[in-house]
């Protein structure tokens, strides 16, 4: 029942930062992309399934570990699937009450939330094993550093797509578009851009740190 | 209600609409199983399996569903079902064929949390389909994920051997291999005719 | 242990079920108001609609849109209550995936007027220029819908033809490199033109009684 923490830094705060850059879910951990690549063709809809996901992420975080003690070992992964499954029912109805057309345009996906391997995941691994505040908060670290990844794809699909950012024009002037970056093949490029940086910043970083050099 | 062709529902399902190259579902196991030929098969087969026992109850749990109008219980008794269809295939395969249970190990129960499984429940039921036809559809999205899982694997078995880049190597190569496979796959939009 | 799994499938139930009736009302206003929205873009001039459904008796009904799925035909009024055309749905097998459509029907040009795709997947860039394309638009002002002699079927089948080849008022200008997309909007609006308007036409009287 005891957080892991750095001994260091205040349990609290890692717990929420670790999911945005060294823990994160997409970059690092490479889980939760099913659901979403799909729909991450512009920035608005990468931004609301990232958000979305993060509030299911939260609450169920939240409920798996207020309820821990109760559920008995056998059944817990069906009882994490009932609880996760819940709440995103819930939010895709918020989403469908908020903005019909969101709706229309993330579909089955947000239903899809449900498999997405970082939830289960998270409350496997940490939810299920500490209390109710450092799960919050992992839940919303994760979260941030997944909607942040999705963003991070979105918009460059959009802005290289279609030429717009949320939907406004990004370049003066007229701009041809590559479609192909709306396109599924283009998720997968922009995904693999994103991942090749990132491992070039933590390979930089991890190499910076045995030369003994300041990081 | 649903005015395609059986051939055109497998075929899209298979081929122009592939899960995995054009919706990304099924990338967890997509990436993780797709290293080598022979694991890719035989996911391939479990996986094809599982949605067509899937789509079957699934659709009984929509005529259900309808029937005492309670729309919002569909995701979770979708989920609960396509759970528990992967316990009884388990199970199956364990008292069948350990040797095979053996060889698939640990991606057995992770078909519950594969995005397509669900996908392909929820998009028959958006799109309506008779019996017939989620059979035939859950069929085509079997093939066109083991298709695909098949194909990556022996593009990876190869690229393992060839000299990579360091920083590109492992996913990131993936994912530009599949980025491929799915643009070569676009070219099937339109087979079948209207 | 069932009985912990069983208690929070309860507790699961309890909370899926409230944000369904809590959402509910605001959901099914807004669906109403879009499909409003929508009718009032393809029959311009409309200031009120309703919603009909086919008896099997061939009669037209006035109802609501509590059925989903259920297919229907929405006539459209003007200021002063008179029935100035219907706007019907229409669908056809795209290029990706299914196209869905509304179109108006004006009753005294005989004609389509107006034409919003609801539901599209088509590749952008492609085929989503048959909601882009200005002058694939222009085909729609007034699409020929006359129906034969004996009303029991279209006088002319609406069809698309290839770009510029566009001859006679039944028919649709097509979209040089977006063609499956073009010629399935052709396509979803001659088999509901064909199947809904000879019955709309012989009905007339069901829906100008103002309920």
């Amino acid at each position: 029942m005891a957080s892991d923490s750095n001994a260091n830094v205040p349990p609290s705060t890692d717990e929420f930062v670790k999911g945005l850059w060294r823990e994160n879910p997409v970059f690092v951990q490479v889980l939760g992309m099913c659901p979403t690549l799909a729909v991450s063709n512009t920035a608005r809809n990468a931004l609301a399934m990232g958000l979305a996901t993060m509030v299911v992420l939260v609450m169920s975080n939240a409920v798996i570990s207020a309820i821990r003690n109760l559920i008995p070992k056998q059944v817990r992964i069906a009882s994490f699937i009932l609880v996760i499954a819940s709440f995103v029912t819930v939010v895709e109805y918020l989403i469908q009450a908020i903005s019909l057309e969101l709706h229309k345009a993330l579909g089955a996906f947000i239903s899809l939330i449900v498999v997405n391997c970082i939830i289960l995941g998270r409350a496997e691994a940490f939810a299920s094993k500490n209390r109710l505040l450092p799960s919050v908060l992992d839940g919303l670290g994760m979260g941030l550093g997944f909607t942040f990844a999705l963003f991070c794809l979105g918009a460059v699909r959009e802005v290289v797509g279609s030429g717009t950012l949320f939907g406004v024009a990004a370049f003066p002037g007229a701009y041809q578009e590559w479609v192909i970056m709306i396109l599924p093949a283009g998720g997968f490029f922009t995904l693999a851009g994103w991942l090749l940086l990132f491992n070039h910043l933590e390979a930089r970083r991890a190499e910076r740190a045995t030369t003994g050099a300041t990081p | 209600m649903s005015q395609e062709s059986l051939v055109s529902i497998f075929l899209g399902a298979s081929l122009i609409n592939n899960f995995v190259l054009a919706y990304f579902l099924g990338i967890c196991p997509f990436l993780g199983v797709s290293s080598k030929l022979e694991t890719a098969t035989r996911m391939g087969g479990a996986v094809t399996f599982v949605m067509l026992i899937s789509s079957m109850c699934a659709y009984g749990i929509q005529a259900l569903l309808v029937a005492i109008d309670a729309p919002y219980l569909k995701l979770i008794s979708f989920i609960a079902v396509i759970a528990s269809a992967v316990q009884l295939v388990e199970m199956f395969i364990k008292k069948t064929s350990p040797a095979l249970f053996r060889a698939l190990g640990i991606f057995l129960p992770l078909i519950t949390t594969n995005c397509a499984i669900l996908a392909l429940a929820l998009f028959q039921t958006n799109k309506g389909y008779g019996f017939v036809e989620c059979l035939v559809y859950a069929l085509g999205g079997g093939v066109g994920f083991t298709l695909a899982l098949v194909l990556m694997a022996g593009l990876r078995e190869k690229l393992a051997l060839a000299e990579t880049p360091g920083v590109v190597r492992g996913t990131a190569l993936a994912l530009v291999v599949a980025g491929l496979l799915s643009v070569a796959f676009m070219g099937f939009a339109g087979l079948g005719g209207s | 242990m069932y009985g912990a799994l069983v208690g929070i499938g309860a507790i699961c139930g309890l909370l899926i079920v409230s944000a369904f009736v809590l959402t509910e009302p605001t959901i099914e206003r807004k669906k109403a108001e879009a499909l409003e929205r929508a009718i009032f873009e393809v029959l311009p001039g409309t200031a009120s609609s309703a919603h009909f459904r086919l008896r099997t008796d061939g009669r037209f009904e006035r109802t609501d849109l509590s059925q989903p799925g259920e297919p229907l035909v929405h006539p459209a009024y003007d200021v002063s209550g008179e029935l100035i055309g219907l706007a019907l749905e229409a669908q056809a097998m795209g290029y990706a995936d299914t196209i869905r459509i509304l179109y108006g029907y004006s009753i005294e040009s005989e004609a389509i007027v107006g034409v919003k795709v609801l539901e599209s997947k088509e590749t952008p860039g492609l085929g989503d220029r048959i909601e882009t394309d200005a002058a694939f638009r222009e085909n729609f002002h007034a699409l020929d819908a006359r129906l034969a002699e004996g009303g029991k079927a279209l006088a002319h089948p609406i069809r698309t033809v290839k770009h510029g080849e566009k001859a006679n008022s039944w028919e649709i200008d097509g979209i040089t490199g977006a063609t499956i997309s073009s010629q399935a909007v052709g396509r979803a609006l001659d088999a509901s033109a064909a199947s809904w308007l000879p019955d709309v036409r012989r009905r007339l009287a069901d829906f100008r009684r103002m309920e």
